[in-house]
């Protein structure tokens, strides 16, 4: 048992005990505090997975970013210390035996197979190579996917502009 | 304890998915069934990571779909986020079971 195993059980701890209080607790301040030790605790498992160029973009665009919106927009629409309306018992019940049921299926299928390693030669995650790959126009490379996910972006952000500018003066 | 490796990994990310899963049914708030869908998405990244170091390491195609699925988590969220500043100045609630008409 090294330090290694012990920061991943540590890691693996912390990303599912706050996961699972940020959908259990009933304070929805709380929750998005929790997500974020959660994101927090991803990234950190990315970083001792060593890819550190995705646990840099987790923790710039979950950290920095999306959860910093959740929190925001939870202040724009929430009363504070309100706690949060809860689905009947026999709902919430079902919703447990769903999600458990869903979780074994998943985990006996994971168990019953072999997962063969590849016997070539293992290609660093460097950013040299993500940039090399992703920006290539050649066979495998991620030039129009890129492009793609550009233009969704641009468009989200004119959507949720137009969404969000909408005069309230046409309701009531 | 086992030396971690894949089936760890792949554990704790079908057990993300589920909770997020569970959340997801449970919740009423339209913020915090967001945040499940955070979850869920969070799980399917650790999931693409792992078989991309512990199966196929000679390529980086895991490591590009990580990348896309946040960039797309990241439009989601904002979208998510104008809709629902939006009801909320319409119906002055999020909870899922108050807002029942699409049209004002």
């Amino acid at each position: 048992m090294n330090g290694a195993n012990i920061l991943f059980y540590l890691l693996a701890a912390m990303i599912l005990g706050s996961g699972l209080l940020a959908v259990t607790t009933r304070q929805l301040f709380r929750a998005a505090i929790y997500l974020l030790f959660s994101l927090i605790g991803m990234a950190g498992m990315y970083f001792w997975l060593q890819y550190e160029f995705i646990a840099a973009v987790q923790v710039v665009v979950y950290v920095g970013g999306i959860t910093v919106l959740i929190i925001f927009s939870i202040f724009l629409t929430q009363q504070a210390g309100e706690k949060m309306l809860v689905k009947k018992t026999g709902q919430q019940i079902f919703a447990a035996i769903a999600a458990f049921c869903g979780f074994a299926l998943v985990m006996i299928q994971i168990v019953q197979n072999n997962f063969t390693a590849t016997k070539n030669l293992s290609l660093s995650p460097s950013v040299t190579n993500i940039g090399n790959q992703m920006l290539g126009v050649d066979k495998g490379g991620y030039a129009l996917p890129f492009e793609v996910v550009s233009i969704l972006l641009l468009a989200a952000l004119i959507g949720s502009i137009v969404i969000a500018l909408r005069t309230p003066t046409q309701t009531s | 304890m086992m030396e971690p490796g894949l089936y760890h990994l792949l554990f704790i990310s079908a057990a993300l998915f589920f909770i997020g899963v569970y959340g997801f049914l449970t919740r009423r708030n339209l913020i915090a069934m967001l945040m499940s869908i955070e979850l869920i998405l969070n799980s399917v990244n650790l999931n693409f990571i792992a078989f991309n170091k512990y199966v196929w390491a000679d390529k980086l195609d895991g490591l590009f779909f990580t990348i896309f699925v946040i960039a797309i988590a990241a439009a989601e969220a904002a979208v998510a986020i104008a809709i629902i500043i939006n009801l909320t100045k319409n119906f002055q609630s999020i909870d899922v079971e108050e807002t029942e008409e699409m049209k004002y």
